[in-house]
C-alpha cells in the first residue's frame, strides 16, 4: 500500500531524513519509534504533503500513484490521515460542522454528491458510540479548550469518520494518562481492518502494549537502522536507545 | 473656495433648468432648493435643508480617522440625478463577474434582474410581494414607506423625529446629507404593535433606486418591536464614488429596534483604484426601557467610516452593537461604535470582530461614555482581529469616559493571525486552503453571524468567503 524509497528531506537547510526505506501492506501495523530528534514526526509530516518540509531525493507511492505533485488535501482525499501529535484549535468551529466539511470535501473530490444531514448525523452517532465520545462534545469548538486526552481522542473520531486508507497517529500517546491511553488505543483496534494499515510513532513502548505492530522500526538520525517484531519494542523499553545510538554513531 | 462657489452660482446658479434629469455639478443653496422643489417637498423641508447646508458650509471634512484617501471635491458631483441607471434589455448584458457574484449568493433570476438594473418583465410578481406586504403591515398600523413619501404622507411624524437622533449639524456628512439626501426608508411602527415579519425582501426592491445620500428614519412608538434589515448582499456596482448616509432609530418606551445591515459597495480593484467611500452617520435613541441592536456585515466600500451608535437616554435602556468588517486588498475601515450611557442601570455591549487581509487597514474605534447621572450603568466590550498575511493591519482605538464611579466598564481585546499549522490541519483533512479560510473565517465571527437573522446569515457567510477569495497566496 505504502512504499517508501530513499527519501530524503530537508527543513529549512537542514537535512532530517537521509534515506529511508519502508514498505507497509493492507492489514499491517507498524510502529516507528526512536529518540527525539530522529526524525519521526518530519516522516509524518512529509508523506502527510506539509509544504514546510521539502523532499529532496526519493520517493513516496500509495498503491503505486507518486505523492510527489500531491496537495496535502489530494493526499487526504486518497486516504492518508495524520492523527496530530500537537491537535490546532479552531475557535468557533464546532467538531460536527469540521467534519461535515472535510467529508463533503472528500466526497467533492471524488465527484460525489454532498452526504445527506442524515446519513452524517447516523455516521457520528455510530462513531462517537464506537469511540466513547459524549455527544455534547460534538458542538464545541474544534479542540478549543479540550484536555490533552479530549483532544487525542478527538483526532481518533475524525480518523473513524474519515475512515482512512493509511493511518500515521503521531505520538498519539503523548500526555496521555493510562485511561485515556487505553480509550484511545481500543478505539484505534476497532478500526484495524484487513483493508488499511496504521503507522503509530511513539516514543514509548507504552502504547504498544494496546496497540500491537506487526512491525518495529528505529528511526535514529534520519535513518531507519533496525527493523524487527513487537520484541524489539520491549529490547528498546528495557535497554533504551543509548545502544542504538552507540552502534550508530561509530558508522557517523 | 467663496470665489469658486460665486462663479458656480453664476455660471448654473438661479436660472438653471430644474427640469432636466440631472442637475449641474455643484453645491449652492439654489441647488438645495430645486432639489427639495423637484421632490415636491412641503416648504418646512426646503427651509430645514436650507439650514443643513448653510451649517455644512461653516464645517470642515474630518481628519481624524484611520484612513487615507484624496478629499471629494464636493463642487464637481451632481446632487441630483433621476436615479434611473441604464436599462439593459437582458441578462446577457449585464457584466459577468457580477452575475458570478450573485450566482455564489444564492440570488434569484428575479432578484438578478432587479439589482443589475435590468428592465423587469414580470413586475407583476414584485407588484403583488410588495401589495401583499403593505397590506400586512397596514392592517398593524406599520408605516414603511420612502422617505420623500413619508414627508408629503406623514409630516408630522418626520416633523417631530426627523434629526432629533442625528441633528443638521451633527458632523460634516451628516450636514451634507440633511442638505441634500436623495431618498431612503421611513418606517413608524405604532404602540404595542409587534412588526410581524423582518422588513427585508420589500426594502431591498425599495433600495434598487436610491441614490447616494440616502436617509432613513426608524420609529418605534412605546412597546413595539421592529426588526429592519438594510442593505443588499449584492456588490451593487454603483457609479457613485461617495456615499454619506444618516440613519435615525427612535426607541421610545419599552420599544426594541433591532437594526441590521450587510454592506457590499464596490471595494475597488485589487490595485486600490476605484471604490466607495462610505461615511455614514447612525445613531438610536433609547426611551426608558427600551432596546437598540446594531448588527453589522461590512465587506465591501473602499474606505468604510461608520460608528452606529446609541444614546442610552432612558433609564434601563439597552444598547449593543454586533459588528463584522473584513477589509481585502487594499480597502480601509475605521469603524466602531458609541455607546453614550445617559439614564440608570444602562447596559451596553459590543461585539466587533475586525478581518484584515491584504494590503488593507481595519481600525475599530469605541467610545463608552458614562454620564454622571448613569447610576449603574454596565458595558462589556470585545474586539477581536484577525490578520490573514503580513501586509495587513489591524488598529484598537477604544475611549472610555466615566463620570460615574457606579459604572462597570470591560474591556477585552485579541488579535490572532490565521496560522500554517491551522490550515495545514485543515489540508490534512481533506480541506482545500480557500474552503480552510473560510471556515476559520466564519468560525471567528460566529458570535456576530448569530446575531443576524436567518437567512441573512447565510448570504453573510458567503459574501465573507467571497471577499477573501484569492486573498492566501
Amino acid at each position: 500500500m505504502l512504499k517508501i524509497t530513499n527519501l530524503h528531506a530537508e527543513v529549512e537547510g537542514k537535512d532530517i531524513l537521509k534515506g529511508i526505506d519502508l514498505v507497509v501492506n493492507a492489514g499491517e501495523v507498524h510502529a516507528i519509534m526512536g529518540p527525539n530528534g530522529s526524525g519521526k514526526s518530519t516522516l509524518s509530516a512529509v508523506i502527510a504533503g506539509n509544504e514546510h518540509y521539502e523532499v529532496t531525493d526519493g520517493s513516496i507511492e500509495l498503491d503505486g500513484e507518486d505523492l510527489a505533485e500531491l496537495s496535502p488535501e489530494e493526499r487526504a482525499h486518497r486516504g492518508i490521515f495524520l492523527s496530530f501529535q500537537y491537535p490546532v484549535e479552531i475557535p468557533g468551529v464546532s467538531v460536527t460542522n469540521f467534519m461535515k466539511t472535510a467529508i463533503n470535501e472528500s466526497r467533492k473530490a471524488k465527484g460525489l454528491e454532498e452526504m445527506p444531514a442524515n446519513e452524517m448525523l447516523k455516521l457520528i452517532r455510530e462513531k462517537s458510540e464506537l469511540l466513547e465520545i459524549d455527544r455534547k462534545f460534538m458542538s464545541r469548538s474544534l479542540n478549543e479548550g479540550f484536555s490533552g486526552g479530549e483532544k487525542k481522542r478527538n483526532e481518533i473520531f475524525q480518523m473513524a469518520m474519515l475512515d482512512p486508507k493509511l493511518a500515521i497517529l503521531d505520538e498519539t500517546d503523548s500526555g496521555l494518562d493510562i485511561d485515556a491511553l487505553r480509550i484511545v488505543a481500543n478505539g484505534v483496534n476497532k478500526l484495524r481492518s484487513d483493508k488499511n494499515a496504521i503507522i503509530v510513532i511513539t516514543h514509548y513502548q507504552r502504547l504498544l502494549d494496546y496497540i500491537v505492530p506487526d512491525y518495529v522500526h528505529v528511526l535514529y538520525n534520519g535513518r531507519i537502522v533496525k527493523s524487527g517484531t513487537k520484541e524489539l519494542a520491549y529490547e528498546l523499553e528495557e535497554k533504551g536507545y543509548d545502544w542504538i545510538k552507540s552502534a550508530h554513531s561509530e558508522v557517523m | 473656495m467663496k470665489i469658486e462657489l460665486e462663479t458656480k452660482e453664476y455660471e448654473y446658479g438661479f436660472y438653471t433648468d430644474i427640469e432636466s434629469e440631472t442637475f449641474p455639478v455643484g453645491l449652492n443653496e439654489d441647488i438645495v432648493r430645486a432639489i427639495s422643489r423637484k421632490k415636491e417637498e412641503p416648504e418646512w423641508m426646503t427651509e430645514w435643508r436650507i439650514e443643513a447646508f448653510r451649517a455644512w458650509q461653516q464645517m470642515e471634512e474630518p481628519e481624524w480617522a484611520n484612513v487615507q484617501y484624496e478629499k471629494p471635491d464636493f463642487q464637481a458631483i451632481s446632487y441630483y440625478s433621476a436615479p434611473k441607471k441604464k436599462q439593459l434589455n437582458s441578462l446577457d448584458e449585464v457584466d459577468p463577474e457580477l452575475l458570478e457574484t450573485f450566482k455564489k449568493l444564492g440570488i434569484s433570476i428575479e432578484e438578478q434582474k432587479k439589482l443589475s438594473g435590468v428592465a423587469m418583465d414580470i413586475v407583476v410578481d414584485s407588484v403583488s410581494v410588495a401589495t401583499t406586504f403593505k397590506q400586512t403591515l397596514a392592517e398593524k398600523g406599520i408605516i414603511f414607506c420612502p422617505i420623500s413619501e413619508a414627508i408629503k404622507e406623514h409630516p408630522d411624524l418626520v416633523r417631530k423625529y426627523l434629526g432629533t437622533v442625528v441633528p443638521q449639524r451633527d458632523n460634516f456628512y451628516a450636514a451634507l446629507n440633511s442638505a441634500v439626501f436623495s431618498d431612503g426608508s421611513f418606517c413608524y411602527i405604532p404602540k404595542g404593535v409587534r412588526c410581524p415579519m423582518e422588513l427585508s425582501t420589500y426594502f431591498r426592491i425599495n433600495q434598487a433606486g436610491t441614490g447616494q445620500f440616502e436617509r432613513t428614519l426608524v420609529i418605534a412608538d412605546e412597546g413595539s418591536y421592529v426588526s429592519y434589515l438594510e442593505g443588499c448582499t449584492a456588490p451593487s456596482r454603483d457609479e457613485n464614488q461617495l456615499h454619506a448616509a444618516v440613519v435615525e432609530l427612535v426607541a421610545l418606551d419599552n420599544a426594541e429596534i433591532k437594526y441590521s445591515t450587510v454592506q457590499n459597495w464596490y471595494p475597488g480593484d485589487k490595485n486600490g483604484q476605484g471604490g466607495v467611500y462610505n461615511f455614514v452617520t447612525k445613531r438610536g435613541l433609547c426611551e426608558t426601557n427600551a432596546k437598540i441592536s446594531w448588527t453589522q456585515v461590512e465587506t465591501g466600500s473602499a474606505i468604510t467610516w461608520k460608528y452606529p451608535s446609541c444614546v442610552l437616554k432612558g433609564d434601563n435602556s439597552v444598547g449593543e452593537f454586533y459588528s463584522i468588517a473584513v477589509t481585502n486588498n487594499h480597502q480601509q475601515a475605521d469603524t466602531g461604535t458609541k455607546m453614550i450611557h445617559l439614564g440608570k442601570n444602562t447596559k451596553s455591549t459590543i461585539i466587533s470582530k475586525g478581518i484584515s487581509a491584504g494590503k488593507s487597514n481595519n481600525s475599530y474605534r469605541g467610545l463608552v461614555q458614562i454620564g454622571a447621572r448613569a447610576e449603574n450603568a454596565r458595558n462589556f466590550s470585545q474586539c477581536d482581529s484577525l490578520l490573514m498575511g503580513n501586509n495587513c493591519g489591524a488598529h484598537t482605538f477604544p475611549y472610555i469616559e466615566s463620570k460615574n464611579p457606579t459604572a462597570k466598564i470591560e474591556h477585552e481585546a485579541t488579535t490572532s493571525k490565521i496560522g500554517e499549522d491551522q490550515v495545514f490541519y485543515c489540508n490534512q483533512r481533506g480541506i482545500p486552503t480557500e474552503k480552510a479560510i473560510a471556515l476559520i473565517v466564519n468560525g471567528f465571527s460566529k458570535d456576530v453571524l448569530n446575531k443576524l437573522p436567518m437567512e441573512f446569515a447565510v448570504e453573510a457567510q458567503k459574501l465573507l468567503e467571497i471577499s477573501l477569495e484569492g486573498s492566501v497566496g
